[in-house]
């Protein structure tokens, strides 16, 4: 039994004196084309490229919130994470941010920078860890059920204890330098808000 | 009827040579000047100058539309005086640090540092004000309190 690709190629037959290639009846041209064009895919030219940082966004900068839980919130970057998510910390005894990642997007960068010495950067690169957010999370999202399960009281989240830790320690030593400059306190426990008059894009931060 | 009549002229700001004016806008907008001749009612020819090369204005044409009359004049001042002797009359009658003591002179420069101020400043700002006037408040009440 011949196999199809042997009978694929061409073929060598006698031609008078000579020989002469005769070609597979399948790659000769067909009779007839189809009436639609098939559509080729587009070749992609582009490729992820790694997220630019803006020069304002120095770690110990201090932020304003623009959008999510913590909108108007002003905190404490620490680090850089990976494709413009920003480690940020309130800190939480201050305003109530915890240690939490934001979007780079979604920050005003102050020029106020609030030093980060003494910082203990073993808890900042287990934080910065991948999967240490994620940790734990219930990936099932409420249902139908849950939705008529409304009056009953849901359960109540666990923080866990190394979370509560890793936060206090990052806590303690920047609580220490915050207190050092007046007012800086006060600042950090207040929100940020336009008010009348306040046009954002001639505002000096 | 023999009732007196005391006619008094307008006390309003002229346009006049000699009378130093204000940009309000246009390249010039925050600069000072003096008038040193009227060329019709609506333009005038005016000369800007200052020791600092940055608030210096050149000679030239310019809409009244577009200066604002300060209550400075250069006293007699010749009709269409050249650069050099305005700069001998204007140092002489100190008009910019005449200027720098007037109300609306103070204003614009408070707006220029409030402009200028970081969040935490205008942040301080608020705090600091805020204290100023729970003391001012705390003296006014025991005042009152002790005039009873």
């Amino acid at each position: 039994m011949s196999s199809k690709s042997e009978a694929a190629g061409p073929v060598k037959k006698p031609f008078g004196k000579e020989h002469r290639h005769v070609p597979h009846h399948s790659s000769k041209a067909k009779r007839w084309y189809p009436a639609e064009d098939a559509t080729v895919k587009r070749k992609t030219r582009k490729s992820v490229q790694p997220a630019k940082v803006r020069e304002s966004l120095k770690p110990g900068a201090v932020l304003i919130l623009l959008a999510g839980r913590f909108r108007g919130k002003r905190v404490i970057l620490l680090k850089h994470l990976e494709q413009g998510v920003l480690l940020v910390t309130g800190p939480f005894k201050v305003n109530g941010v915890p240690l939490r990642r934001v979007n780079a997007r979604y920050v005003i960068a102050t020029s106020l920078n609030v030093g980060l010495e003494g910082l203990d950067t073993k808890v900042i690169d287990k934080v910065s860890q991948k999967g240490y957010f994620t940790e734990g999370k219930s990936k099932d999202k409420k249902g139908e059920e849950a939705f008529f399960k409304q009056g009953e009281k849901p359960q109540k989240k666990e923080i866990s204890s190394t979370r509560t830790e890793d936060q206090k320690s990052v806590d303690k030593t920047l609580l220490a330098t915050i207190k050092k400059e007046s007012h800086l306190f006060e600042y950090l426990q207040s929100s940020f808000s336009l008010r009348n008059g306040d046009r954002p894009h001639e505002m000096k931060w | 009827m023999a009732e007196s009549i005391d006619v008094q002229s307008s006390k309003w700001r002229n346009v006049e040579v000699g009378r130093v004016v204000l940009f309000v806008r246009g390249k010039f907008a925050g600069k000072l000047a003096a008038i040193v001749e009227i060329i019709d009612h609506k333009r005038v020819l005016v000369d800007g100058p200052s020791k600092e090369s940055a608030d210096q204005v050149p000679r030239h044409s310019a809409p009244l539309s577009s200066v604002s009359l300060t209550a400075i004049v250069l006293k007699k001042l010749p009709l269409a005086i050249r650069r050099g002797p305005l700069t001998k009359v204007w140092e002489k009658e100190e008009v910019e640090s005449k200027w720098k003591q007037t109300a609306s002179a103070k204003s614009a420069l408070r707006k220029q540092t409030r402009k200028n101020l970081t969040d935490f400043e205008r942040f301080k700002v608020v705090r600091l004000r805020k204290q100023a006037r729970f003391e001012v408040r705390k003296a006014h009440a025991s005042i009152r309190k002790s005039a009873k």
